[in-house]
């Protein structure tokens, strides 16, 4: 039980970390696919597309077993944090960029009519409302996230899965190790999934 | 770097590998189709001793990673004198898992289906499973078939996680001539790609799709 706990604290760093690169590039490219610059969207078009329609596990792989043979050595945790930050980076940046299309062109332009700067006009009026319209799915990223860093175990990281596996085949418990790392699983995710719940709910009255 | 020669001759390999892919993937499909449908019927039934742990299964099975139920099914359940073949086990596992998303999917076709629906099947003196079967379910399911085809592709990308349980298909061949040849470079990337190209193409199927069937 210390033993998967131990697993616990890796597999919650690793979301954390990985859901904070997600978050920047899922910003940063959201706004690239929006840029008045060609090339600026075929880049990130490409980006999206390559992570989106690629397996997550292959991109593990990839990076863990490839990238070595480039000189580039990254530990289990790093190749975690990066590709699973990527993945997810590429699959909630539609969801800013649709978000911030929602957003009416009638607001735009009556930024431009009281004389804002385009960065004001982001700032002050258009992303204040994009950002409710964009959470509750960030959210459900989050929850996937937290299911997908159980991947990591493939790549020999000591995670919760990894913790769970060792331990099944020192004791041969099967039934309990892997019954409780799926209650483990559980508990993390689905205080989640009913925050998510209620502030979709929140967010949503009075408005639609 | 890059050895042409070396990628050609594996492709035959990882083509093999690829076949188990798409052989498992639309088996947990056609699995994952039918039950969904039957768990999203059975979470509006009234019954609450149905409805009730369907939701509680469906909730559960959402919130927790596909690669520990599949390990939990594939060591587990053999303890219970449930053996299976790796195969069996992964289309099990990769079936249910996507059948409560599909669930959900089916949820909210059916419930866009007007209440005058249910009332008029009501009082044309339809038991329950003619108004399901004749007045439900066929105008239901086809605004969803894109919806369901997005997670069809996803579905397609999570096969490789078979591999963790021991199951041969393209990933795990390619890590199986890695470990033959120390090359991992070819085959993991051609893995990649082969990926790469197979979603995309199927993502502008369900593109198409959309738009047609947007056109009725």
């Amino acid at each position: 039980m210390p033993f998967l706990l131990k697993g616990v604290v890796v597999t919650i760093e690793l979301t954390v970390m990985a859901a904070i690169l997600a978050f920047l590039m899922a910003f940063i490219a959201g706004f690239a696919r929006l840029s008045k610059f060609a090339i600026v969207r075929g880049i990130t078009q490409i980006y999206v597309e390559i992570f989106r329609g690629t397996s997550l596990l292959v991109q593990l792989f990839w990076v863990y077993f490839v990238l070595p043979f480039f000189g580039i050595e990254l530990s289990a945790m790093m190749t975690g944090v990066l590709v699973l930050g990527l993945n997810y980076g590429a699959y909630a940046s539609e969801v800013i960029r649709s978000s911030i299309l929602a957003i009416p062109k009638g607001q735009t332009e009556a930024g431009i009519a009281l004389n804002m700067s385009p960065s004001l006009i982001m700032k002050r009026i258009i992303l204040p409302q994009a950002m409710l319209i964009m959470l509750p799915p960030l959210g459900n990223y989050l929850i996937e996230l937290i299911k997908s860093t159980a991947l990591v175990s493939l790549i020999t990281l000591h995670d919760l899965m990894f913790c769970g596996t060792m331990i099944n085949n020192v004791t041969m418990r099967t039934i309990e190790v892997y019954s409780l790392v799926l209650i483990i699983y559980f508990l993390l995710a689905y205080p989640l999934t009913l925050a998510i719940r209620r502030l979709e709910k929140r967010l949503s009255a009075g408005r639609l | 770097m890059w050895d042409w020669e070396f990628t050609i001759s594996i492709l035959p390999l990882l083509l093999e590998g690829l076949k188990i892919t798409l052989i498992a993937t639309f088996l947990a499909f056609g699995f994952a189709v039918v039950v969904g449908l039957l768990l999203a019927i059975a979470s509006r039934s009234s019954v609450k001793i149905l409805s009730l742990p369907v939701k509680a299964f469906i909730e559960f099975v959402r919130s927790t990673p596909l690669l520990a139920q599949l390990f939990f099914i594939f060591y587990v359940f053999p303890k219970f004198g449930l053996v299976l073949t790796p195969l069996v086990a992964g289309v099990l596992g990769l079936g249910l898992h996507y059948s409560t998303y599909l669930s959900e999917v089916y949820r909210s076709g059916i419930d866009s289906i007007p209440r005058g629906q249910w009332e008029a099947a009501k009082a044309l003196n339809f038991s329950k499973a003619r108004t399901w079967i004749s007045i439900i379910i066929p105008q239901a399911v086809p605004p969803i078939i894109p919806v369901m085809g997005n997670y069809l592709i996803g579905m397609f990308k999570d096969t490789p996680l078979l591999s963790a349980i021991t199951l041969v298909e393209v990933l795990q061949t390619a890590k199986i001539i890695g470990a033959q040849s120390f090359r991992y470079l070819e085959p993991i990337t051609m893995v990649g790609v082969i990926f790469l190209i197979l979603s995309y193409v199927s993502s502008l199927g369900v593109q198409w799709l959309e738009l047609r069937l947007n056109q009725r």
